[in-house]
């Protein structure tokens, strides 16, 4: 299989004040197209830093890092910028629907801002997507009619709108209860399955990953663990 | 860019109740300056007409020097009837001249045969006097226009003197020689005084002025022009002046000069006060336009802090981000700028249709004809409208800074 993410020693250091504090330590891993990827660990352990480095939010302090063959960590601000609005798709934990928003002008809204897409193609790629996520018929409504699963549905349509190469998704399931949990990460499966598009998923709560390919742990910043699951 | 606007228009209607308040603030600046420049500048209008209708007109011609020793009126300081044909010939060839004309101007002794009182006159042709001053006319509060053989006599001599109308005076006067000459003159009216230069002096019809000064030809102090438009004033006071100075003495120097009423009136500091005072005015809008626009904008960029985190993430560039906020801060500005200058037009109307008066010096229930040109209004909006556009740009460019790491962690 391809691979379409290569970390090579990364490192992430922050600055706290006059301390140096290491979010992550000389990770190695690679991930392949396609594959349904979690990261797993408790708070603190590197996770959300290391989604960040992935999805070109943020430059690591040493190592390589491509991102579909695309060395994210030396470009420039603005072209990262491009890069996120061409390959990378975003599910937050908080969900980040805009309150006064309908569903259907959330989901609509990459399509404004990031590709301005024509109105007819627009109506196309909205409607497709809330029908797959099982949202259509709510489309009209704003986010606080939703409950957190409807709105993390809403989400992973939104992620998707622009036709992304990855799939990132910061605790999309820690707002949730296990079995909405349980159901967006589903979702998130299918929408894979579907579209061949690379999930990447972090999350403490080691109870929902029983449907992804791959599972890394992290802890202290360094991977302890990575391990391909069986669906038998 | 069609969908920026979509989404800014969007954007201010998420705070329908701010967005209102911010366009009627703007509104507001908007038409409280319309109002003040409407009024200030009818104002100014009425103070102008009333100057240069009343006595100046829009400009004169004078011989070299002749203003600088006005206080003596100077008879040897004058346009010969040569030299004044030639100036008509320019004069005629210029459209927008409306009309002109000629004055003798002289001091000299009133007697009423038991008083004498000083007195400062100007020969006039009562018929081109009262084209290029037509509210000559109108400050006769008694009696009428001149004829040859009378004298119209200003308001506060006639008290001093308990002059009547129809009752026969003698004008002494020296002439260019020096020597004495008198003449008897009816009075045919009594003219209202005005503030400013020749604002007080009495009319006698020009021949007389001839006659009294015991000249050859007639010799002209100076020529009083009104034109069609005062807006040409500047313009044509240039063409004069350019077409003029071609006149030299034997020295190779002109001989003649032009002044618009600007120069002759000290009412035109006032005109410039007013015109300060409008400039004052038109500040304190930019200010609250500005603040108006600043504050509204800080607090939506604050409000949307994890928005715009969220926007940055999903790969919109820093420049979108800016034009999003410039937009909303143009539309701000633009609706309230538009809302304003309509309600400020149908106030400008309103206190048209109030016939406001007020007195100016001694004339009184003069009517304020408030109006505002179309391309000041425009310029009005059009100012509001970029002065918000500026007042977005420090938000703007913040929101467009923000570490989308930061803005996604806040809360």
């Amino acid at each position: 299989m391809n691979k379409i993410v290569e970390l090579k020693n990364i490192s992430k250091i922050y600055r706290a004040g006059e301390v140096d504090v290491p979010a992550l330590k000389d990770i190695t891993v690679d991930i392949n197209k396609g594959t349904f990827v979690s990261f797993i660990g408790p708070s603190g352990s590197g996770k959300t830093t290391l989604l960040n480095l992935i999805g070109a939010l943020d430059t690591p302090t040493s190592g390589i890092l491509k991102v579909d063959g695309a060395e994210t960590g030396r470009l420039s601000t603005k072209k990262r910028a491009i890069f996120r609005g061409e390959n990378i798709g975003f599910i937050f934990q908080d969900f980040n629907l805009i309150s006064v928003l309908t569903v259907y002008e959330n989901v609509e809204y990459p399509l404004l801002m990031v590709k301005e897409t024509p109105r007819e193609e627009r109506v196309k790629i909205v409607n497709a997507l809330l029908e797959k996520t099982g949202m259509l018929d709510q489309k009209a409504k704003y986010p606080s009619q939703l409950s957190g699963g409807q709105k993390q549905r809403v989400a992973v349509a939104r992620a998707l709108t622009t036709s992304p190469r990855i799939v990132l998704a910061d605790e999309p399931t820690a707002n949730l209860d296990h079995d909405t949990a349980f159901m967006v990460i589903s979702l998130m499966k299918k929408m894979r399955d579907e579209s061949g598009v690379t999930f990447i998923f972090s999350t403490h709560d080691p109870k929902i990953v029983g449907v992804v390919d791959i599972i890394h742990t992290l802890e202290d910043g360094i991977i302890m663990k990575s391990e391909e699951v069986t669906h038998g | 860019m069609g969908n920026l606007i979509k989404i800014a228009f969007r954007n201010l209607y998420r705070q329908k109740r701010r967005t209102l308040l911010t366009i009627a603030i703007i509104s507001v600046g908007v038409i409280a300056v319309l109002l003040f420049s409407a009024l200030s500048g009818a104002f100014k209008n009425m103070m102008v007409g009333q100057i240069t209708d009343s006595m100046l007109g829009h400009m004169q011609i004078h011989r070299k020097g002749y203003v600088s020793s006005l206080d003596n009126l100077p008879l040897d300081k004058t346009i010969d009837a040569k030299q004044m044909k030639k100036m008509g010939e320019i004069l005629d060839r210029i459209p927008r001249v409306e009309a002109y004309s000629k004055r003798i101007l002289m001091g000299g002794m009133l007697s009423n045969y038991m008083e004498t009182t000083n007195i400062k006159v100007a020969g006039i042709n009562p018929k081109d006097e009262s084209i290029v001053t037509p509210l000559l006319t109108s400050r006769i509060k008694k009696g009428e226009m001149l004829k040859k053989g009378e004298i119209l006599l200003p308001e506060l001599v006639t008290k001093g003197m308990n002059l009547k109308v129809g009752q026969s005076i003698v004008l002494i006067v020296n002439n260019v020689d020096g020597s004495v000459n008198g003449q008897n003159l009816k009075v045919a009216g009594i003219v209202e005084s005005v503030v400013g230069p020749t604002g007080k002096y009495g009319y006698i019809h020009i021949d007389d002025a001839v006659t009294v000064l015991r000249m050859d030809k007639p010799e002209f102090s100076e020529i009083a022009i009104r034109l069609n438009k005062i807006s040409s004033l500047d313009k044509v006071t240039r063409q004069i002046s350019l077409e003029i100075v071609e006149m030299k003495n034997k020295e190779g120097e002109p001989i003649f000069e032009v002044h618009s009423w600007k120069e002759l009136s000290p009412f035109y500091n006032i005109a410039k006060m007013i015109d300060l005072m409008s400039l004052f005015i038109n500040i304190l809008l930019v200010a609250i336009v500005l603040i108006s626009i600043l504050n509204v904008m800080i607090m939506a960029v604050y409000e949307r802090i994890k928005e715009i985190g969220t926007l940055t993430a999903i790969g919109t560039l820093p420049g979108k981000i800016r034009t999003m906020f410039l937009m909303e801060g143009l539309f701000l500005g633009f609706f309230g700028s538009v809302a304003g200058s309509i309600i400020g037009i149908i106030l400008i109307i309103a206190t048209k249709f109030a016939h406001i008066t007020i007195a100016f010096g001694r004339n009184e229930n003069i009517l304020i004809d408030p109006a505002i040109p179309f391309d000041q209004m425009a310029l009005i909006t059009l100012v509001s409208t970029i002065v918000a556009v500026l007042a977005s740009l420090q938000p703007a460019i913040k929101a467009s800074h923000m570490d989308p790491i930061e803005a996604l962690r806040y809360s």
